[in-house]
Order: C-alpha cells, then structure tokens, then sequence
C-alpha cells in the first residue's frame, strides 16, 4: 500500500507560444502512513505534483503506481482513486457551495455512492475532526469566519476517509491560533488512523515540527529527500532557493558562532530549548 | 502559468504588425472586412487573399493560429455553405428528389466561404498580434469624438478592458474550483442534460461568490487609488501615431483602390 512516482514530467501548454516545463523528471516513493512535507518557493511545481496524485493533472511522461496499480492504465478508476486520495486545494473555503455546512461535507461521500446514513455519520465524524463547532453545522458556509469556512472546507475531503491527505497550504491566511489548532488535528488524524499526510508549507516551523520527511523542490525538480533535520542542514543551499530553515536553527547557530558548545541541528523551539539547557550544563 | 496561456489569443511577437498603433490595425481590420464585399470575381479573391498573406508573413506569426480561429465558425460556415449550395437558381448540376445543386450555387458557396474565411482570418491576425488592453485602448481613443455626443466612451472602455482582464482569472478559478470538486467525487461529464446541469452547481455557486468577492476587492481598489472616471486622465502609455502608421494607412489606402480596380474592372 503506497504510492510510487516514475519519471514524471509535465509540461504546461505544450505545442503552444507558451510552453512551460513545471516537473521535470520526479521520482518518488510515498511509504504508507508517513508524514511528509513539501517546500519550495513560488512556481517550483508543489501544486503541479500534488495534482498528480490523484489523477487531477494526467502526467506529460512518466508514471505513477498506486498500490501497484498503474493509475494512467486503460479503465483504472479515477474517481476511485480520487476518493482515496484527498486532496485539500488552497483556500478550500472557495470551493464551499451548499444550503448548509453540513450538506456540503456530505458532497464527497455522497459522490462516492455511500449509503445515507453512512454519509450522514461520516459527515458528522469529520466535522468533528476538523474541530467545528456543533452550533455551525446548520449555518450557510457563507455566515462562518475565514478558519472556520477553512475547517469546513477541510471536513469535505476528511469525510471521504482518504488513505492519503494531501494538503496545499492548509493555514495559508489563517492566524497562529488557528494554524496550529488546524494542523494539531491533522497530526492527531495522521496518528489516529494512520493516515499518509502530505503536507506543502511554506513554514518552515511548521514543516520541521510535524513531518517525518521534507521534499524539497526547485524548478520541477526535488532538491532534496530526506529526514528534516538534514535537509535543514543544508540551510545555504536552502536560502540560494528563496527558502530558509527554522528560526531556532539560526539561533542555535549564533549561539555556536559566539563560542558556545552546542548542537546546532535543533529544528523545533523544544530541541533548541534541550540543546541550550544541555550547553549550559543544567 | 495559466494566465499567460488564455490572456485572449494574443501571441507575442516583435513585427511591424505588433508594433502598429491599436487604431492603426482597427481600421486596417474594418477596410480588409468592407473590402471583402466590393467585388466578384476571382482576381479580387486572389488580390484580397495575397494582401493577407503578405500581412501574416510580416506578422511572424504561424499560420496555425490563425487557422485556430476557424474551428468557431465551422458551423456558420457549412450552413452557408449548404444553404447557398441547395438555394442559388440557376443551371442544374445535379438534381435528387426537390434539391438541386446549380453551377451557380457551387460558385456562390465557394465564394461565400472564402469571404469568410479570410474574414474571420482578417480579425484573428489583429488579435493575435495586438493585447486586448491595447485593443480597448485604441477603441477608447478612437472613438473619443463620440463624447461630444454623451457616449460615454471612457466608462465603456473601462468596463471592456477589465471584462477582458477578468476572462483569463475566472478561467483560472473556474479549472481550481473544478478541479477542488472533481476531488470531493464530483463528475462533470458522464449522464444526461438534466443530470450535467446539476452537476454543475457546485462549480457555479463558488464560482459566481469569487467573481462578486473580485468585483467588489476592485472596486474597493481603484476607489483606494482616487479613481473617478475618465475626465482628465492622462495615461502611461499615450497612443501616438508613428511613421510606421502613416505608411500602414497608406498601404490601406493602396490595397482599397486596387481592389475598387478589381471590382469596376471585372464584375463576374
């Protein structure tokens, strides 16, 4: 069980004045169950990739395996895979189109042929999940705030019970409270059902502190594969790419450029506070 | 990536043609257009036919683009020609059951494609080679005289180049919402009319909310930037008249008599 990237290419409007190579050449392996992020600045083909995933953008050359299934097979089922792979677009809160909150996170499971009371329970669950309060359920996504349309959004793809989540951007706009309420929930369902997380950031804090594996992309192509804290080594490398590494892995750094005996490859505010109590003996 | 892809159809370029003045390739449109009806005979088809592709040879731009512009109108086109085919009296060719298909008629249809053809090829070259804002532009500016009759040309102007600016965002958002929704499960090609109407709204409800929440951002936005109509706005970019122009009216000037010529000369 798990997802397999061969050689994917993908041009934008190929044949036409305006060709645009956005992948060049990726390939990748997406364990089950793994948290993973993905950074990169603007146009380094994020988007484009997790577009892939679940067949949304069908792949210039190459191939991708879903469970050992070759998705660009004649008569795979797309919408099958679609319903597996979730996939939350930034600012979801745009695509939200029904009477009520409730009845819109029912679109998805509905769509998936599902039982009425299934579809109801689900919807229930992943509301829930994506911590929305009781009293908005029967709202017009239209009366809630900007997190809570977001959750709501969120809710949609949650209730679907995707095998992989892949999110763009999920706090993008949103203030601290809610961009770390939004991605504890996502941790939490990552550990409660063991769900592969996808998660493309342009926080680095965020990345370094929930995600086992960091993509790094450039130009279409991934830069770096690797556990964060080395990919954060690369920090140089990093910055020349118009990104950067935590802010304690800098603080760390001063702190050994100012003589003092220290690790320096502290990623989350916990490690940098262990490092710095160790270096001063306590 | 995608804005560039769908901003009109214009394709960029460094030519003569581009560089014309908008009102310039305006006029020289609207006189090819009228041109295509003052004669015919075969020598004027032929005359018109060259002078266009001397136009789309200097343009650089491939002639595939400008036979792109053709898939919209074959409808129009076949009916046309079937019509003038069946319909035009005059010596029979071939007769099955009331139809019948006349000498006349063939020539006719063939005629009448032509004329279309080149005409829609015509415009297709100035939007190929002109950016609607230009467009507009030149629109604004030339038809500024209608002012003095209370036409309110600038506010006119005004709408048109942001309706075309907005064209290629609403494409934009309408492949993301789409595509959002083509994830939660939603099928937007398979069943009847009734069920595909459906299945549209939920990418018209997101998508009608985009386009008030953009209205409204803008309008915030240019009333932020003191914006308040047409009186006494100067521009960045004013259009004057090059040299390069004054000899494009006169190569306009030039095409029109001969094809007058062609026209009194050999009237078929």
């Amino acid at each position: 069980m798990s997802m397999q990237i061969e050689n994917l290419s993908y041009v934008y409007g190929e044949g036409t004045a305006f060709e645009k190579k956005a992948l060049d050449n990726v390939n990748l392996e997406l364990p089950d169950g793994q948290f993973i992020g993905v950074i990169g600045h603007t146009g380094s083909g994020k988007s484009t990739l997790i577009q892939h995933l679940n067949g949304l953008l069908r792949a210039t050359h190459g191939k991708i395996y879903y469970n050992g299934e070759d998705i660009y097979r004649e008569g795979y089922d797309m919408r099958g895979l679609r319903s597996k792979v979730g996939l939350v677009f930034q600012y979801p809160e745009h695509q939200l189109f029904e009477v009520d909150v409730f009845t819109d996170v029912c679109f998805g499971p509905k769509n998936q042929g599902l039982p009425k009371e299934e579809v109801e329970a689900r919807a229930l669950e992943a509301l829930h999940q994506a911590g929305l309060k009781e009293k908005h359920y029967r709202k017009s996504p239209f009366e809630l705030s900007g997190g809570q349309k977001r959750r709501a959004a969120i809710a949609g793809i949650l209730a679907m019970h995707p095998e992989v989540l892949v999110l763009d951007e999920p706090t993008a706009g949103l203030d601290p409270k809610g961009r770390d309420e939004i991605l504890e929930q996502i941790a939490r369902l990552h550990r409660e059902r063991n769900i592969t997380v996808l998660l493309v950031s342009h926080s680095m804090e965020d990345v370094a502190k929930y995600v086992d594996r960091i993509l790094v992309m450039d130009d279409g192509k991934i830069m770096f594969d690797d556990v964060p804290k080395r990919v954060f080594h690369h920090y140089q490398e990093l910055e020349k790419i118009g990104l950067a590494a935590p802010q304690v892995t800098y603080v760390v750094k001063a702190l050994e450029a100012k003589g003092w005996k220290i690790d320096t490859d502290a990623t989350t505010v916990e490690e940098a506070r262990s490092a710095v109590l160790r270096a001063l003996g306590r | 990536m995608l804005r560039d892809i769908t901003l009109g159809q214009y394709y960029p370029g460094n030519s003569v043609i581009h560089k014309l003045d908008p009102r310039t390739k305006l006029v020289g449109t609207l006189t090819f257009i009228i041109s295509l009806f003052l004669f015919r005979s075969f020598a004027g088809y032929l005359a018109a036919a060259l002078f266009l592709a001397v136009i789309i040879r200097i343009s650089g731009v491939p002639f595939k683009f400008m036979v792109r512009g053709l898939k919209s109108i074959m409808i129009l086109l076949s009916i046309t020609m079937v019509f003038n085919l069946f319909l035009t009296p005059g010596t029979p060719v071939l007769v099955f059951w009331k139809l019948q298909i006349t000498r006349e008629g063939i020539a006719q249809a063939a005629f009448m494609a032509m004329r279309l053809v080149m005409l829609i090829i015509g415009s297709t070259v100035m939007t190929l080679t002109t950016t609607p804002n230009h467009l507009t532009d030149g629109m604004e500016k030339g038809l500024a005289p209608l002012k003095k009759l209370r036409v309110p040309v600038h506010e006119v102007a005004m709408m048109m180049s942001i309706a075309l600016r907005f064209i290629p965002i609403l494409m934009e958002e309408t492949d993301k919402i789409m595509k959002a929704q083509m994830a939660r499960g939603a099928d937007f090609e398979s069943g009847g009319l009734v069920k595909k109407a459906k299945s549209l709204v939920p990418l018209l409800v997101p998508l009608f909310i985009s386009a008030f929440r953009r209205a409204n951002d803008l309008a915030m936005a240019m009333e932020a930037r003191g914006y308040r109509g047409g009186d006494g706005r100067t521009k960045m970019k004013p259009l004057i008249y090059q040299k390069r122009d004054y000899r494009a009216y006169l190569l306009m000037l030039a095409y029109l008599v001969c094809i007058v010529l062609i026209g009194k000369v050999s009237p078929v």
